[in-house]
């Protein structure tokens, strides 16, 4: 999890050491935390980070997501990064919004824009207190529709007009990169521009259906590189979630806090309450507790074993000797661990080359998700492929599409990267 | 003493859509305008901060929270970073 792009510090230090250091070891409450409201949604990303897709029973009532928004006020949590699913589907999300907001909690929303309508973004543009980032993966429909499934980049594309006609400025665009899509940086910016909105670029993470994509998906080495260099070039301009903290091994830190903040800083609640230490990390392994327990949100974020050991100092295992460990603090808990890594070693995109080597001596399985509301398919007999179709023989991503459509068949969810700096 | 946009003898002000968090090291500031984040690194800077509202000036918000005429310089770099990324802002005086 990212925490905060823009952090400017003042004043005088009376404590030793950066700040980055006392946030190590965890804040009283989150700065922010990603709430993902529902695991219901109209698409099926090939590469959902919560494996979304169908609404799940014991999803929080209209009256317990009331109650967590009080909680989040009284533990003075600055904003809420709120994401699914599609969290605009439910019938309750604009009272949520409203409720939010009226009691101090900021909302920050992902969505696919599907109610997006111009009613919608007429309402959005008028809060101080809403900021709204639209899923994007591809910058032309060819290379989005490949992840997000058919229609999403007119949808999306929708959206960000409705948004533009009702003069919101500074929504974002909020882009996971891929090895399809890292060669459309430009034209990615040159689309935020058009709309006058943000660009926000996050990391693919190996999580939820995205650890069945990772390998086809996730950049190759020099487009590490190309990305770095192109994140360099446009500094604060760009925002990353402090996704790419990884990537600072290459040279000079980049813009944020360049740390995990898992557990210290932020943390994700899942539909029907669940919290984890990272909204990439919807596993039991980093399970915490949930808001429906006695003393509620509070009590799992300042009592739970978890987040305890989360915010112990820590050693930096393998990644100790490595004398770029200063700045990439051996990357992202939820890339190493759903690509069967131990976690006190190198990330998987370790960018001097220490993941690949770590990635291929990793036997036997992977952890899966240890909960999947995808859409249900049509059952497939294993291994049986569907013929080719003639637009899959066209399409440049073909062998992608064929996975696609044996995978999942269906369409997406939005992903949001929450870090330190969502 | 002045930078830039901050003018130390002027009436200044926590922005009203700040949110300011209190914390062991200092406190956590986050603007829902501009939607940054800010901390302040101890207790003396925040007690300047919190108090400026109440003050004519920044210079007295300073001098009533016990800033000396040698930390003055310190401090006054400070307000100007907050007053640059629009955490405090110039009170009007009626």
């Amino acid at each position: 999890m990212t925490l905060t792009h823009d952090m400017a510090p003042a004043g005088p230090s009376a404590a030793p050491g950066k700040l980055t250091d006392l946030f190590q070891l965890g804040l009283d409450a989150p700065i922010c935390l990603t709430w993902e409201l529902t695991y219901a949604c109209n698409l099926s990303c090939v590469h959902c980070l919560s494996s979304s897709g169908r609404r799940d029973p014991r999803e929080l009532s209209t009256a317990e997501c009331m109650a967590v928004i009080d909680t989040l006020e009284r533990m003075q949590v600055f904003y809420v990064n709120i994401g699914g699913g599609e969290p605009t589907v439910r019938p309750d999300f604009w009272e949520l919004v409203d409720y939010a907001t009226a009691h101090h909690v900021g909302v920050k929303f992902s969505t696919n824009g599907v109610k997006l309508d111009p009613a919608a973004a007429a309402r959005l543009a008028a809060s101080d207190y809403v900021d709204v980032q639209i899923s994007l993966d591809g910058a032309t429909a060819a290379v989005n529709d490949a992840v997000r499934g058919p229609g999403s980049y007119a949808t999306a594309m929708r959206a960000m007009q409705n948004l533009r006609d009702a003069g919101f400025e500074g929504f974002k665009l909020s882009v996971v990169m891929t090895r399809q899509n890292i060669p459309q940086l430009d034209q990615f910016k040159a689309i935020a521009d058009r709309f006058g909105a943000q660009l926000r670029l996050t990391r693919l993470r190996p999580s939820g259906r995205g650890a069945d994509v990772w390998h086809d998906l996730h950049p190759l080495p020099e487009q590490q590189r190309l990305l770095y260099d192109w994140l360099v070039a446009h500094g604060e301009q760009v925002l990353t979630g402090d996704s790419f903290f990884h990537l600072s091994a290459y040279g000079s830190a980049l813009p944020g806090l360049n740390l995990c903040g898992a557990g210290r800083v932020v943390c994700l609640i899942d539909p029907v309450g669940d919290v984890y230490a990272c909204p990439f990390a919807i596993h039991s392994e980093f399970l915490a507790g949930n808001v429906r327990d006695a003393g509620g949100f509070e009590t799992v974020w300042k009592t739970s074993p978890l987040f305890a050991s989360l915010r112990a100092p820590d050693t930096g295992g393998a990644c100790r000797s490595c004398g770029f460990y200063d700045s990439c603090r051996g990357g992202c808990m939820a890339a190493k661990f759903f690509t069967g890594l131990p976690l006190d070693g190198p990330d998987p995109e370790c960018v001097q080359g220490y993941g690949s080597a770590a990635l291929a001596a990793v036997s036997g399985a992977t952890p899966k998700p240890s909960v999947d509301h995808s859409h249900r398919k049509v059952p497939v007999t294993i291994g049986r492929r569907r013929p080719p179709s003639k637009d899959c023989d066209e399409n440049p991503l073909a062998g992608f599409t064929a996975l696609r459509l044996l995978r999942c068949g269906a369409h997406t969810s939005p992903s949001h990267a929450l870090h330190l700096g969502p | 003493m002045s930078t830039d946009g901050f003018d130390i003898d002027r009436p200044w002000q926590v922005d009203p859509r700040v949110s300011m968090r209190p914390e062991p090291f200092g406190a956590l500031l986050y603007h829902f305008g501009t939607r940054r984040l800010s901390f302040l690194k101890n207790q003396r800077v925040l007690a300047v901060v919190r108090s400026l509202a109440d003050h004519p000036s920044a210079r007295a918000a300073c001098a009533a929270a016990g800033v000396s005429e040698a930390e003055l310089p310190v401090y006054a770099r400070a307000l100007a970073t907050l007053a640059d990324s629009k955490m405090i802002s110039e009170r009007t005086v009626a």
